[in-house]
C-alpha cells in the first residue's frame, strides 16, 4: 500500500499520528513525518488516519 | 472483523456530509451487506466544512461551484463504491413504522433501517428588513455567496462572537474588509473559553483590526433593498454593507416529526445512539450521553465526533437488523475541535463548556501567538483543556488526560 500526503494541504493537525501511530509521526519541529509504504497489515489504521485528517490531505494507493 | 454475522436489508442514511458518509463506510465496516443509500439535500457529494469559513473563504476569487467542491470534497472509502448517492433529494417525512421515506418531490423509498445524518442549519436572526447583504454560513454555496460579497473596504458586521463567527471575522479582515463583531455576552467564545482566555483572544483580534462591541444585541437591519446599517440594542448603528449572522444553529429534523421520538434538540440517542427500533443518529444532530462526563444527553458540534458517533450508530443497526443486541460497551468519545483565527490555532479536548473555573497552565494569554494552555473543572474535575498555538506533537497527552477516565470504567462495569 502507498501512502501520499499531498504536503501542500497538510497543516500538522496530527491526527493522522493519533489514529496510526507507526505509520504517521509529528517530530520534534512539528512538523509530519510518515512511511509512505507501509505494510498491508496497516490498512485499517492508515484508513483511519484518511479519514480523521481535517483537511483531507492523506492519499491511499493500493 | 467482529466475527458477528452482519445484516442484509435496505438502510437509509439521510444526510449526505461528513456523518452520512462515515456511516455508509461504518454500515460496510461492521459488515452489512445489504443496499444502502444516502439522501442528500445539497447537489453536491460529501465534502469538508471546515475551509468554508477558512481557506476556501480567504481564496482568490474563484467562483467556479465545481473547483471548489473538488478541493473540499471528502475521499471515500472504496468499501463505499456499491453505495447509492441519492444528492438533490431533500427527504421531507419518515414514517418509522411502515419502514418509508417522502422525498421532498414527493417520490417514496422503502428502508429496513434507518440513519439520520442531517446535521444542522444557521439560526437566522428574526429581524425584518432588506435581505440582500445578509449571509450565515454553512453550505459550499453560502460560501461562494459570502465570498463574492466581501472585497477590499467592505464593510462587514459579523453578528455572534462564537467560533464560525470569529474565524470569519478573521477571514474577511484578511480579505480586507473593515470588521465589527456584536456579541452579547462580555467576551468572544465565552461559553468555551472562559473570561480570561476569551479575553485575550478579543484582545489578539483588535490588535489586528477586528473591532469588537460586547454586551450587545442586533436589533434592526436598515436598508431600502439592501443592508445599509444594523442597530444595536443601545441604539448605535453600524453602518454595513454585509450582516454575517453566525448566532447559532438549528438542527434539522422535521423530517422525523410525527413518529413519537424526541426531537426537542436534535435526536435523542441512548449511548450507543439508538433512537427507535430500527433508527440510529449521528453526526451533529445526534443527541447522546457521554460517560465521560454525566449521563446527560447532549449534541456534539464538532468535526471528530460524526466520525465517532457514525462508527458506533453503525453497529447498532447492524447487530438491530441482524437480530443481536447492540454491544452494551460504553460509547465514550473524546470531543475534541479546532479553530484557525488569524495566526492562533486553538484546540479543545474534552468539554470546557461544562466547567465552572478555567485553570491557566502554560504561557501568557497576551501572549497567545506563542502557546497558552488552560485547563476546565467542574466539582473538582477535568472536564476540558484548551491549547492556543501548542505544537501539534503533545496532542497526544493532552487528548489522554480524558481517555484514561473512560479506562477505568470499562474495567469497573
Ligand atoms: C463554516 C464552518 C466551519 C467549521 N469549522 C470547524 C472547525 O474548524 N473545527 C471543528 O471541529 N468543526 C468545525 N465545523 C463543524 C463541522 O463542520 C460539523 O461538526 C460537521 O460538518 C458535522 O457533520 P454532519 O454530517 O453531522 O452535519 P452537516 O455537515 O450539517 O451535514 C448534514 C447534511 O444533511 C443534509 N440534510 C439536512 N436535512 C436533510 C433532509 N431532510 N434530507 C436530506 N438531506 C438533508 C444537509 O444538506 C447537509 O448536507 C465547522 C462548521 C461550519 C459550518
Ligand atoms: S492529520 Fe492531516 S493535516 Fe494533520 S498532520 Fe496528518 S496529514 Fe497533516
Amino acid at each position: 500500500m502507498k501512502v501520499i500526503v499531498d504536503m501542500a494541504k497538510c497543516q500538522d493537525h496530527g491526527q493522522c499520528a493519533i489514529a496510526a501511530p507507526e505509520v504517521f509521526e509529528m517530530n520534534e519541529e512539528g512538523r509530519l513525518v510518515y512511511d509512505g509504504e507501509p505494510g498491508e497489515e496497516r490498512r485499517l489504521e492508515v484508513e483511519e488516519a484518511a479519514d480523521v485528517c481535517p483537511v483531507q490531505a492523506i492519499l491511499i494507493k493500493d | 472483523m467482529t466475527g458477528t454475522p452482519g445484516s442484509d436489508g435496505h438502510i437509509a442514511v439521510v444526510g449526505a456530509s461528513l456523518a452520512g458518509l462515515r456511516a455508509a463506510e461504518q454500515l460496510r465496516a461492521a459488515g452489512h451487506t445489504g443496499p444502502i443509500t444516502v439522501f442528500g439535500a445539497e447537489p453536491y457529494a460529501p465534502y469538508n466544512r471546515p475551509p468554508l469559513s477558512k481557506e476556501v473563504l480567504a481564496g482568490p476569487g474563484d467562483h467556479d461551484a465545481e473547483r471548489l467542491h473538488a478541493q473540499v470534497a471528502f475521499r471515500m472509502r472504496s468499501s463505499v463504491a456499491d453505495v447509492t448517492f441519492r444528492l438533490g433529494a431533500a427527504v421531507a417525512a419518515a414514517d418509522l413504522a411502515r419502514g418509508r421515506l417522502t422525498l421532498a418531490d414527493g417520490r417514496e423509498a422503502g428502508f429496513d433501517g434507518l440513519v439520520a445524518a442531517t446535521g444542522l442549519r444557521p439560526r437566522r436572526l428574526p429581524l425584518p428588513g432588506p435581505q440582500a447583504g445578509r449571509h450565515a454560513l454553512r453550505t459550499l454555496d453560502d460560501c461562494l455567496a459570502l465570498r463574492a460579497a466581501l472585497g477590499p473596504g467592505t464593510r462587514v458586521v459579523v453578528a455572534g462572537a462564537g467560533f464560525v463567527g470569529c474565524e470569519v471575522a478573521a477571514t474577511a479582515l484578511r480579505l480586507g474588509c473593515q470588521v465589527t463583531v456584536v456579541e452579547p455576552a462580555a467576551e468572544p467564545m465565552l461559553a468555551v473559553l472562559g473570561p480570561e482566555l476569551g479575553r485575550a483572544v478579543r484582545r489578539h483580534h483588535e490588535a489586528a483590526g477586528v473591532r469588537f462591541v460586547t454586551g450587545r444585541l442586533t436589533a434592526a437591519v436598515h436598508g431600502r433593498d439592501r443592508v445599509r446599517a444594523v442597530e444595536l440594542d443601545d441604539g448605535t448603528t453600524l453602518e454595513a454593507d454585509v450582516l454575517i449572522e453566525a448566532v447559532g444553529s438549528v438542527p434539522n429534523t422535521e423530517w422525523l416529526a410525527g413518529n413519537g421520538l424526541d426531537l426537542s434538540d436534535g435526536v435523542l440517542c441512548d449511548n450507543a445512539l439508538r433512537a427507535g427500533e430500527r433508527l440510529v443518529a449521528a453526526g451533529d444532530v445526534a443527541r447522546f450521553p457521554n460517560p465521560l462526563f454525566d449521563d446527560r444527553p447532549r449534541r456534539v458540534e464538532h468535526w471528530s465526533i460524526p466520525g465517532d458517533t457514525a462508527k458506533r450508530a453503525a453497529a447498532t443497526l447492524t447487530a438491530l437488523l441482524a437480530g443481536r443486541a447492540p454491544d452494551p460497551a460504553p460509547f465514550a468519545p473524546v470531543p475534541s475541535f479546532w479553530s484557525d483565527q488569524l495566526d492562533l490555532r486553538l484546540q479543545s479536548f474534552g468539554s470546557p463548556a461544562l466547567a465552572e473555573e478555567a485553570r491557566l497552565e502554560e504561557g501568557d494569554p497576551a501572549r497567545l501567538g506563542e502557546g497558552v494552555l488552560a485547563t476546565y473543572h467542574r466539582e473538582g474535575r477535568h472536564v476540558g483543556t484548551v491549547a492556543v498555538n501548542l505544537p501539534p506533537a503533545r496532542q497526544r497527552e493532552l487528548r489522554a488526560a480524558f481517555t484514561r477516565p473512560l479506562l477505568t470504567l470499562t474495567r469497573n462495569p
